[in-house]
């Protein structure tokens, strides 16, 4: 038996911009995506969906398609109605939220374009989509409602039995949680009033790899490859819907293209795949195509904000009230309803508001189903409170930052408990906001500015500022179950010292290009002493990884990393009394570190005995302390008593063409503070990725429905994806503030940018055109849009009905956003 | 997705594959380099009986001088218009506005020629060849003719191209010296371009001797700007001189209204751009 | 069915395909060549990406039958066994890729790339792998990865 050589003292791994383990399988093609599968006697499945986006479904004619070459089943929601469950929401927000029953394969009615109606099961892929074609559905259309604010208002129901489209109000106030005032007095008080309404358009996940399920029925245990952010809750589901034993059941997320909070969910085609392949008794396979994926994986955002905002003359904001409307869309998803309920803490963000209240209402509608979207709640937040504080600097003709920096939390207040409830643990935010306006340039690009103001240049120069926190690393159980979420938010890990001093550390994320694989090897190399490629991760697989509550809400390193941090401890604890044996000396004498155990006192000399040594003689077991269990593995699960609380300052700088109201991104600076870092080679592309992503948000994205409920947006041709051509690199940098909710430091990163980036977009798009009338452009900004809010459109012109500026008539500050623009 | 099944053939000569078009008629499909046709296949929004493909014959390859003019044919890539000497020297306005088409993989399958053919009125390529007076050579059993950019235009994926015809190969005079410039309005740059205006100018110290514009995406199929091509000769290459002439390019045109711009908002940016590539061209 | 012959990463194979069958389809299902991957249906994503003749193109965009007698390379022939590509190191070392669904089109189209212009600057980069779409790395170390590869540095922002 070979035992690797054991470490001399080691340079700490975690910090390093260690290159990624991952990257020899992706980069040479030897990869294993669900769509890769391919089993003996494999049948291939095609959905047929609904065209309509509300509609009775009369007949179901299936026998040309039974008739066609190849096809082995053909099933409708008839012959499922009894076996197929209902689809879970594992977040009811409120004891009286309405939820409408969601069955994989609809039975009896339609409630969204692009809802299952049938499934054709066939001995290739191509045979099974030829014969999805030949299914005649027979629909009675139904009167759709589409429109968000209209559907909050009842006159056409999305679910007629439910009697209503407002499935649940949600309410947090300062004044009944003890937190702060009432923010009606603060309203009634204050010196300056901003009201805005603020449109979150929705958006689609767009994760590279299309989905795809397979699943084999021909073992003990029903076996179900998928490409799944979530593999240990799709395996619950899969039981509690299906009333298939938990134990029956194996789910796999292999290589797993992007997520995003769009694989976050339990689909309909994967429960249908499950059921086909039970149905025949062969394994069966269903690879959506991107047009399938863009109309039927679930969307994201999708809000009306209705804000105001009160404030002192001297700039201190005294409170604020938020009044959002939350399209569900047609059904609730996994978390759907706690979606916008993960923005509520997150309104005040950095600031010291005396009031707050929040006031959510989820709305169905007869769209493709909404649910978590990267940063799910809290971009929609950021969002809302950066352009506010904009406008009130515009208002009182302060420069933005310095209004800011009056209202937020200083470093030395920290821990701070906000009117949300929220404790804060750390933070800095004038060491971030510093570092970022030197390195943006600020006051440079602020005397162009004027340059170009004064002169009259046909490009404008705006500068945006998001000073953002956001709330993550979900999350502390106990608040889970307090906002009445079905779960815990633990995370699990164990740590495997093999015989030849290899260690396997199975964790309960499952990554999907987080490179968690590099990561939690850089954490145990430390913890343990081992070198960093003797550590091998195991993850994504309910038969290896047992236990675990997967990947999403910036959780990963923050909880699961944390997890394998105690394991690893453990494991040190466990061989404390071997090495102590070994080396005859007493336990209490002995000290870790770099892998070695040594003897207090012994001297700097003494070989002292090494993990991987002590792994062997655990492995014979000829020699053991009385009473020692041959083994040195340990697990351990950790809950969080915190979220965990990143912030940082994003300055952007966008030109704008005011001639035909193109805009371009000239430069963008970003100061992140996630507390330590474990490798900041993957901490700065987590960024890069979030910042487009959120840049995508403000200037390209949106799904786009027409009257009838068909999504118009419904391919890469239509929904706007921006390259490299239409993206600039970016300047990054970091300060730290440790967490103190974990061992490691750390902060989550993972939606960071995707939060952070989107105000800084348009605030500074906005900027640049504030002198011609411009208070606001909807997002999207496309350059019509702004070519119209320039010249007195109000913002632009939206997808939806043009929101009122205002809400009351008499409010104070009345100004007219915009509409009396026009000049150049 | 995967096509409907249709039946493959893969001529070698112009007289075979004419004899293939006309025994199946419409149910007949020419792939050229597919980067059109495929797509449309794929989201099964044709289903041909068969396709012909036309990639291998020796006689469509090849893009050749013709005296005073260059002639481009139909197997040509537009990576060998990109390529093409013949090309950057006479027909600067071709290989700019090529250069924009769709992304280098499209680029280096798609044919200048599949495009025309495709008529799709926010493609690239249409409008710089109605400008500089391209002429189409379709072959037929009956034989071969030619036909005007301005006819050869129909409608929507619409042209002169008739059942049993291919085209087989685009004449387009020399236009050498002469200063040119391709504007083409998108918010991502894969997209179809929203507004696209190609300007060539011979210009004569400041002064434009004679401009010639072709407008994208501006109605239903590539259109020319007679009127302000008329407006332009003469005046002085400056912005003041041409932004009222060019603002009006947009003029009794019928662009669509979408996701990426309302007709109103297209007919201003045309004039906008117009205004741009004129100047350019000019060399102002 | 029709017959055809292509030599794939250097291996002739011989096949009798459905016409309709995308070279991708191909690629993947019948020889098992399954780096190379489908991300939409439009031609857009460029993940499907491989090298045809020498030159990048969208593998879903051609028929298996129109690669007969032609010569295809994929993700899985560029290195020389263990021996990376300079390209596939910088991808690596600049961590270019994150989720990796991209990655084998990106690198296929920056391969072409490079063999066109071997000193590309940052906007011809940039303009040039416009037919690729990435959801995870923001483009950012993609653009740097290939300028690496090319032996230049970004010239715009930079972790500072």
């Amino acid at each position: 038996m070979t035992v690797t050589e054991e470490p001399t003292a080691a340079v700490r791994e975690v910090g390093k911009d260690r290159r990624r383990k991952e990257d020899q399988r992706l980069i040479t093609g030897r990869t294993r995506w669900t769509d890769n599968m391919q089993l003996t006697g494999m049948l291939h499945l095609a959905m047929v969906r609904s065209p309509y986006a509300h509609a009775r479904i009369t007949n179901v004619d299936m026998s040309a398609a039974q008739q066609a070459p190849g096809v082995i089943s053909v099933l409708c929601g008839r012959d499922l109605k009894d076996h197929q469950g209902e689809l879970p929401c594992a977040w009811p927000i409120t004891d009286d939220q309405k939820c409408m029953a969601h069955p994989a394969v609809a039975v009896d009615r339609v409630a969204f374009a692009g809802e299952v109606v049938a499934v054709v099961a066939a001995r290739t892929a191509a045979q099974a989509r030829d014969a999805a074609e030949l299914v005649d559905v027979d629909y009675e259309e139904l009167p759709a409602v589409v429109d968000l604010k209209k559907a909050a208002a009842d006159e056409v129901l999305a679910h007629p039995e439910l009697g209503t489209n407002v499935s649940a109000t949600w309410v947090f106030d300062s004044a009944e949680a003890g937190s702060g005032g009432d923010v009606e007095d603060s309203i009634r008080d204050a010196e300056v009033l901003i009201e805005r309404e603020y449109r979150q358009q929705r958006l689609i996940p767009s994760f590279m790899e299309p989905r795809s399920t397979v699943v084999d029925p021909t073992g003990e245990q029903f076996v179900m490859w998928t490409s799944t952010q979530v593999p240990h809750i799709l395996r619950l589901m899969l039981a509690l819907t299906l009333g298939v034993p938990e134990s029956k059941v194996r789910v796999i997320a292999p290589d797993v293209g992007g997520g995003f909070g769009g694989k976050l969910q339990v689909t309909p085609e994967e429960i249908i795949t499950f059921l086909m392949a039970r149905q025949t008794g062969k394994p069966c396979k269903w690879t959506e195509t991107r047009s399938e994926s863009l109309l039927s994986a679930h969307h994201g955002r999708d809000q009306w904000q209705k804000l105001t905002l009160a404030a002192r003359r001297d700039g201190t904001v005294t409170g604020l009230k938020v009044e959002l409307l939350a399209d569900m869309g047609a059904y609730l998803g996994l978390v759907t309803p706690g979606v916008p309920i993960l923005g509520a803490f997150m309104f005040n963000s950095i600031y010291k508001f005396e009031s707050y209240r929040f006031e959510c209402r989820n709305i169905f509608t007869n769209k493709t189903w909404t649910d978590a979207y990267r940063g799910a709640g809290r971009p929609e937040a950021t969002f809302a409170i950066e352009r506010l504080m904009d406008e009130l600097a515009a208002e009182l003709g302060r420069d933005p930052l310095e209004l800011r920096e009056q209202n937020w939390i200083r470093h030395d207040e920290f821990p701070f408990s906000t009117v949300a409830g929220m404790e804060y643990d750390s933070g800095n935010y004038e060491a971030a906001t510093e570092r970022a306006k030197e390195l943006f340039g600020y006051d440079e690009l602020r005397a162009e500015q004027a340059r170009r103001r004064e002169s009259g240049d046909r490009v404008q120069l705006g500068l945006g500022i998001s000073t953002f926190t956001e709330m993550c690393g979900l999350a502390p159980s106990r608040v889970l179950g307090a906002l009445s979420y079905g779960a815990g938010g633990w995370e699990h890990a164990s740590v495997r010292m093999l015989p030849s001093g290899k260690v396997e550390v199975i964790t309960g994320s499952s990554a999907h290009g987080q490179g968690h694989e590099t990561a939690w090897s850089q954490i145990v190399a430390d913890q343990l002493g081992v070198p960093f490629d003797d550590v091998e991760v195991l993850h994504g697989d309910t038969q290896i990884s047992p236990r675990g509550l997967d990947t999403y809400g910036s959780r990963s390193l923050v909880v699961g990393g944390q997890a394998v941090v105690m394991a690893a401890k453990k494991v040190i604890e466990k061989a404390k009394p071997l090495a102590a044996h070994v080396l005859e000396a007493n336990v209490d004498d002995l000290e870790f570190s770099d892998g070695r155990f040594t003897v207090r006192g012994a001297g700097a000399d003494q070989e002292g005995l090494g993990l991987a040594g002590l792994a062997l003689r655990v492995f014979a077991a000829h020699d053991l302390p009385d009473g020692m269990e041959p083994s040195l593995d340990a697990d351990a699960t950790f809950d969080p008593v915190n979220f965990s609380f990143p912030h940082g300052t994003h300055l952007c700088a966008m030109e704008v063409d005011t001639e035909t109201g193109e805009t371009t991104m000239r430069s963008y600076v970003c100061v992140d503070d996630i507390g330590n870092v474990v490798n900041p080679l993957i901490v700065d592309g987590q960024v890069h990725g979030g910042l487009v992503q959120g840049i995508a948000q403000a200037l390209w994205e949106e799904a786009v429905y027409d009257d009838q409920g068909t999504l118009v947006s419904g391919s890469f041709v239509d929904y706007t994806l921006p390259t490299s051509a239409d993206t600039i690199s970016f300047v990054t940098d970091r300060t730290v503030s440790p967490a103190t909710s974990n061992d490691l430091g750390a902060k989550g990163v993972g939606e960071a940018g995707c939060i952070a980036s989107t105000p800084a977009v348009v605030n500074a798009i906005v900027d640049a055109v504030r002198p011609m009338g411009v208070q606001d452009i909807t997002m999207p900004c496309t350059p019509e849009r702004v070519w119209r809010a320039i010249h007195g459109g109000g913002r632009g012109g939206a997808t939806e009905e043009s929101a009122m500026p205002h809400f009351e008539e008499d409010a104070p500050n009345q100004d007219n956003p915009g509409t009396e623009g026009g000049q150049l | 997705m995967i096509p409907v099944e249709f039946d493959y053939a893969a001529p070698a000569t112009v007289q075979e594959a004419v004899a293939l078009l006309a025994e199946h008629g419409d149910d007949a499909k020419v792939l050229a380099g597919g980067q059109s046709l495929l797509p449309v296949l794929r989201m099964r929004l044709n289903a041909p009986g068969v396709v012909v493909d036309i990639s291998g014959i020796e006689e469509l390859k090849g893009i050749t001088d013709e005296g005073d003019a260059i002639r481009i044919g139909a197997g040509a890539t537009y990576q060998d218009v990109l390529d093409s000497p013949l090309v950057s020297e006479h027909l600067r306005l071709l290989h700019q506005a090529v250069s924009e088409v769709a992304d280098p993989q499209i680029r280096h399958r798609g044919t200048l020629c599949g495009a025309l053919a495709h008529a799709d009125p926010a493609g690239d390529v249409g409008a710089p060849v109605l400008a500089l007076d391209g002429r189409m050579v379709i072959r037929g059993t009956a034989g071969e003719r030619t036909v005007g950019a301005e006819e050869f235009f129909v409608d929507i994926f619409e042209t002169a191209i008739g059942d049993g015809e291919l085209l087989t190969a685009v004449v387009i005079p020399k236009h050498t010296g002469w200063g040119s410039h391709y504007a083409k309005f998108v918010r991502v740059s894969h997209q179809w371009a929203i507004v696209g205006v190609a300007a060539a100018v011979r210009a004569e110290g400041g002064t434009i001797a004679e401009a010639k514009v072709g407008l994208t995406n501006m109605g239903s199929r590539p259109l020319r700007a007679a009127a302000v091509e008329q407006a332009l000769a003469g005046q002085p290459a400056t912005e003041e001189a041409l932004g009222a002439i060019c603002a009006r390019v947009g003029e009794g045109t019928d662009p669509p209204s979408d996701l990426n711009g309302q007709a109103d908002y297209r007919r201003h940016v045309a004039g906008v751009l117009a205004r741009r590539a004129v100047l350019a061209a000019a060399g102002g | 069915m029709t017959r055809i012959s292509v030599r794939v990463d250097g291996v002739t194979y011989s096949d009798e395909v459905e016409p309709r069958t995308l070279l991708v389809h191909y690629l993947r299902e019948s020889l098992g060549k399954t780096g190379t991957v489908v991300g939409c249906d439009t031609s857009n994503c460029g993940a499907c990406t491989v090298h045809l003749d020498g030159r990048s193109v969208k593998s879903c965009n051609v028929l298996a039958v129109q690669a007969d007698g032609h010569e295809v390379t994929t993700i899985e022939g560029l290195a020389d066994g263990e021996t990376l590509t300079p390209l596939q190191e910088a991808f690596r070392d600049c961590h270019a890729l994150q989720c990796g669904y991209c990655t084998p089109g990106m690198i296929m189209q920056a391969t072409d790339l490079l063999r066109e212009n071997p000193s590309p600057d940052e906007a011809y980069v940039r303009q040039h792998m416009e037919g690729n779409l990435c959801r995870c790395t923001g483009y950012h170390n993609i653009v740097k990865a290939v300028l690496q590869a090319a032996g230049a540095t970004a010239t715009g922002g930079e972790q500072a």
